[in-house]
């Protein structure tokens, strides 16, 4: 891995000076986030589910890639000789049963957790999996992911932790109490962040780029381009079973999950008649490609598309429900509860508009 | 156990249901298919001009909806150890579409693997008829008019030989799009001289200056030519709305009892 040198940019230069604010990572598991619909992206507010029952499944996806599959959203899998890249890590009390996996697959240490938001689905084993690895530090690399580097000639020393990588704004959003949630707990938050658009790495011989996608699902969605691979993980900008999450809290909006949508088109290449070629991992829900994601792209557009003619013609948002912008799509995506829920999505999209207008 | 031999290249006879079949289905043609308020309203928000963008222009029919379409190559995998069929392979014509009936009872992908538009199939034999069901089918349509077919759907077909003919009767079950199980019956012969023609499809921009992001559709009530089709064949409306019950003899009346209504 090549950490060069504008990865220490200011915000990194933060995310390092408040971990070390904060001091030893903490190791009590706050409750995580349940989600009312099992199969919708969360958004935050519920009780703590039971994870006893919960099964870790492995679907192998190309070369050295592999999709975990367990509660919460999906995890992303990047073996190899460097180490071990993880991209998302589901919730702290899963963190055993996905280490069994990862170490089914692979012995080496992880070296990289990357987080595509920072919703505690996705983000509540990054301690857990962190502590579980190391970074190689040193040189430009400071605070608590450098102790690795720490003349210890290469065995990671107590205190090492891998390196949770995340756009700025997660960091941000991770440490505030938003919707009577409390703070994500300290050692789950990323260690090094990025502010630009996007932040490249080397690693496991293959070049991965991270975009960041702007006020989309939340305000620091990144997608992770696998570009030898040929795999995207796109966290909960797209997901194949609910209408989208939209997390007004942390700033997302329709407009960001439409950019991030065609965004995701823009980047994959079918292989051949429309389908196959690059894989996208979704937040939550089944494998997909470029096809599956042109199909959710449309019903978003075609969604938005309505309401904002409706908001243009001055109907209120219960007039906007009452004619059921969604009836074409609500047997596939629709739900009548949590985040996901298509009265939810319905309003957060009018509000949008109205206030676009 | 002796098993029918469907190998060959079979042409497929289009005189049933002709003009849905070849040149297509009108606009607002939905009499027969078991449609729900929910597929209804995405036949009416179809605009054809979708076909237009890149994500579209290559994309082979599901193979659903194949079975409507196109001269076929059949072909057997054979298990060289075992001499046992491993998969039987069919390959159409149109759009290059190729797709594997395992018949080697493996286990179906889960269901968070990827999904693809001839779906994956297990077959087998019940007496001389082969019965597949398949999953894992991608997004499409039951009639190539904007009438939509979910990811969700199953399929379950019978491929049955009679000499040098071959019925082929698919049912879809899609519980997001249909009422009730859909059933299409289509008609081949055998023509191993034949040849099964490549084809080759480039996505190319056709309408130069389109927004990115855009996607054609009709508003809600914007249809330019709702009622065309119905009004052309002095048909009832509430026939070319479709639903379960414009698939039944029963209905013949009412789809007839067209602008007196
Ligand atoms: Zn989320």
């Amino acid at each position: 891995m090549s950490m060069n040198r504008n990865t220490v940019s200011k915000a990194k230069a933060a995310a390092l000076a408040v971990a070390a604010i904060l001091g030893a990572a903490s190791i009590a598991v706050a409750a995580q986030p349940a989600r009312q619909n099992r199969n919708a992206p969360a958004a935050p507010a519920q009780q703590a589910p039971n994870f006893d029952n919960v099964q870790i499944k492995v679907l192998p996806i190309r070369d050295n890639i592999y999709m975990l599959v367990g509660q919460g959203g999906n995890i992303t899998l990047q073996v190899g000789e460097d180490g071990v890249l993880i991209v998302d890590t589901q919730f702290a009390p899963l963190s055993d049963k996905i280490l069994t996996e990862i170490r089914k697959i692979s012995k080496a240490p992880i070296r990289f957790i990357l987080n595509t938001h920072g919703h505690g689905d996705h983000t509540g084993g990054n301690g857990n999996l962190s502590k579980a690895g190391a970074s190689v530090a040193g040189g430009n690399m400071l605070g608590p992911i450098a102790v690795a580097a720490q003349g210890q000639g290469g065995a990671a020393p107590a205190g090492a932790v891998a390196t949770i990588l995340a756009h700025e704004n997660v960091l941000t959003r991770m440490q505030q109490s938003i919707g009577g949630q409390p703070p994500s707990p300290d050692d789950t938050l990323p260690n090094v962040t990025y502010i630009s658009e996007f932040k490249d790495m080397f690693f496991n011989g293959e070049s991965i780029r991270l975009f960041h996608e702007p006020k989309a699902h939340t305000d620091g969605d990144t997608i992770v381009y696998f570009r030898r691979s040929d795999v995207l993980s796109v966290g909960d900008v797209y997901n194949t079973n609910n209408y989208p999450v939209i997390d007004k809290a942390r700033d997302g909006s329709i407009l960001g999950v439409l950019k991030a949508l065609n965004h995701i088109l823009e980047l994959t290449i079918p292989k051949d008649r429309q389908e196959g070629g690059t894989l996208v991992i979704p937040g939550h829900g089944r494998l997909s490609d470029e096809a599956d994601v042109a199909e959710y792209r449309d019903m978003v557009t075609i969604i938005h598309d309505r309401i904002k003619d409706m908001v243009g013609r001055g109907l209120t948002l219960e007039q906007v429900k009452a004619a059921k912008p969604t009836i074409d799509y609500d047997p596939r995506y629709g739900s009548g509860n949590g985040p996901g829920s298509t009265d939810r999505f319905i309003e957060i999209v009018y509000n949008d508009l109205k206030a676009a207008k | 156990m002796a098993e029918v031999d469907l190998s060959g290249v079979w042409n497929v006879r289009l005189h049933e249901d002709l003009p849905e079949r070849i040149p297509g289905p009108d606009m607002v043609e939905y009499h027969g298919v078991p449609v729900n308020d929910a597929n209804r309203a995405r036949g009416l928000a179809w605009d054809p001009s979708i076909l237009t963008l890149e994500e579209y222009q290559c994309r082979p029919h599901p193979s659903d909806y194949f079975t409507r379409f196109s001269p076929e190559r059949i072909w057997k995998e054979i298990d060289s150890e075992t001499q046992e069929t491993k998969g039987i392979h069919i390959r159409k014509e149109w759009q290059a579409a190729e797709r594997t009936i395992w018949m080697d009872g493996r286990e179906r992908p889960p269901a968070y693997a990827v999904h693809s538009f001839q779906g994956f199939s297990l077959g087998k034999w019940e007496g001389d008829v082969l019965a597949v069901e398949t999953t894992h089918l991608k997004q499409s349509y039951v009639r190539r008019n904007g009438l939509a077919r979910s990811d969700i759907a199953t399929t379950r077909e019978h491929y049955i030989r009679h000499g040098d003919y071959m019925t082929i009767v698919a049912v879809i079950h899609d519980p997001a799009y249909l009422t009730e199980s859909f059933i299409r019956s289509s008609d081949y012969a055998l023509d191993n001289k034949r040849n099964i023609a490549p084809y080759p499809c480039d996505p190319v921009v056709e309408i130069v200056g389109q927004a990115k992001g855009y996607v054609p559709h009709y508003m809600p009530g914007k249809h330019p030519s709702e009622f065309e089709y119905a009004d052309r064949y002095n048909l009832s409306h509430e026939a070319a709305l479709g639903g379960a019950q414009t698939a039944y003899p029963e209905f013949m009346e009412k789809a007839l009892a067209a602008k007196k209504r």
